[in-house]
């Protein structure tokens, strides 16, 4: 293995530059080194103006995600020796606008997350005082896997359809909404599914399932909107079908 | 917040041509035109048995024609990546169970292939009986 | 209580037809588009087939086959033009496709009907 490897990466400066432009950078290769121990190189050794995000560097806290040869990773969590002898293009993750070098606006996705409203809904107002929920170990089966979501946007990066269409809730608020309805804690399924069954809810997957193949968490989002749909469908048919009483 | 100048990154007319699993779901998605296709054939052959024996029997004299075929041939490919892709998500797609557990992905996929053996015999008797 | 929409009830129509496009589609075709055309296997006998598509079961069936293949065949095709080839009229496409397959599905309904 070599001693060193080429990082193409995106420098961006809103003040001066008109357009995003590729930087090399030469970083050490080791056998353990992350694209993200690369970036901190070039950081601290080489040019300290290169800005970007990370902070757990170990796959829990959702910062580093950025496009890395074109695949919306982790740069924690992605080794520089898989794409030796390189060279490596990191760029800013896909579909959301570049604020500053590697760095890009959340703001969309911080106003969609809510939206879903992804916390216990329930209208009884217990205290602390009447003790805990119990919740048995097939329950928590039931959602343990959509709450695994980091919110690390890689889903967003690789979904062509919130690319193309912006107004598109996105995989990880719908998986965050069915973790939620899925939690035998919660009751606030309906409130959920009007948000949801609005066109840009829903709707705009068109199941790529590119979101899936790119989670670090394996939260499986595409599983979770298609599986929205027909709950959606079954309710819709019940509005249809059922008088209003007995809905 | 400070007013920062962001920049949008277009998204190429051929997005779809970069990646091997998006070239897919396109391939994907235009098997539709081919269902499409299919639909107004089959009603164009049900429309010529309609019409009488003659009608009938010039149809499939005309689907023999070279261009035919070959539309025919492309649309069959088509749909089997159709065929092949929906059975395949299924089991992503729905939670399916029997009783409490969950049925293996693996028993989805397999128990369609059998459906479409079964539907497909059915018809292949009914036709040519 | 949940606002009537429209889509979930097309997104019903187009899996169903999805799953008709799986399982009836692949031997339809087959037989009408390759095989008797192309003599692998003897053409039936015109009284024969007009017997099977004149049973009014054989014609419910396959009006509800037409239609949800037509449904799902415009519903994707919609999508496609949106994403595939950013044709960016939404409502135009929609009009477009779902307007093609109420055409085709119409014409279905005359042609299955018309045959016994």
């Amino acid at each position: 293995m070599a001693d060193s490897i080429r990082l193409e990466v995106t420098r961006y400066r809103p003040d001066s530059d008109s357009e995003p432009q590729l930087q090399e950078y030469d970083v050490p290769l080791r056998q353990e080194l992350t694209v993200l121990d690369g970036l901190n190189h070039v950081k601290n050794e080489v040019d300290s103006t290169l800005s970007f995000r990370w902070s757990c560097r170990m796959g829990i806290c959702g910062s580093c995600g950025m496009n890395v040869d074109g695949e919306p990773r982790l740069t924690c969590a992605t080794f520089l020796s898989d794409y030796a002898p390189g060279p490596v293009r990191v760029e800013p993750l896909a579909n959301f606008p570049v604020v500053r070098d590697l760095v890009v606006d959340l703001y969309d996705f911080m106003e969609k997350l809510p939206r879903v409203k992804p916390w216990i809904i329930r209208d009884d107002d217990l205290s602390v005082d009447d003790g805990e929920y119990l919740q048995t170990p097939e329950e928590l089966d039931a959602y343990k896997q959509f709450s695994m979501c980091i919110n690390c946007m890689l889903c967003y990066a690789a979904c062509p359809v919130y690319g193309l269409d912006p107004d598109f809730v996105g995989p990880a608020a719908i998986a965050l909404a069915e973790r939620y309805d899925l939690d035998s804690r919660d009751r606030g399924a309906r409130e959920r599914l009007d948000v949801l069954i609005e066109h840009e809810g829903v709707w705009g997957c068109t199941f790529v399932g590119e979101c899936t193949r790119v989670c670090p968490k394996h939260v499986d989002p595409a599983g979770a909107i298609q599986r929205y749909k027909v709950k959606a469908a079954k309710e819709s048919v019940k509005a249809f079908l059922l008088p209003r009483g007995a809905r | 917040m400070t007013e920062v100048r962001v920049y949008r990154r277009p998204i190429p007319t051929w997005w779809w041509v970069r990646k091997r699993t998006y070239f897919v779901f396109v391939m994907r998605e235009l098997s539709s035109l081919f269902v499409g296709w299919l639909v107004v054939y089959l009603l164009m052959f049900l429309w010529a048995v309609g019409r009488g024996e003659d009608a009938y029997a010039d149809f499939l004299d005309g689907a023999d024609s070279p261009w035919v075929v070959a539309l025919n041939v492309v649309a069959l490919l088509f749909l089997a990546l159709h065929v092949v892709t929906w059975f395949n998500l299924t089991p992503q797609a729905m939670d399916v169970r029997m009783g409490s557990r969950r049925v293996p992905a693996a028993a989805v996929i397999a128990s369609q292939y059998a459906a479409l053996v079964v539907v497909s015999a059915f018809v292949f008797w009914l036709v040519t009986r | 209580m949940t606002r009537r929409r429209i889509e979930p009830l097309v997104w019903l129509m187009f899996s169903g037809g999805g799953v008709v496009a799986a399982v009836l589609l692949p031997v339809l075709a087959v037989l009408f588009a390759l095989a008797l055309p192309l003599g692998w296997v003897s053409r039936p006998d015109h009284g024969h087939l007009v017997a099977v598509l004149g049973n009014p079961l054989t014609q419910l069936v396959l009006t509800g086959v037409f239609v949800l293949l037509l449904v799902h065949s415009a519903h994707r095709f919609r999508y496609t033009l949106y994403d595939g080839l950013q044709v960016k009229l939404k409502r135009t496409t929609a009009a477009l496709c779902y307007g093609a397959a109420a055409l085709g599905a119409v014409a279905a309904v005359v042609i299955v009907w018309s045959i016994g």
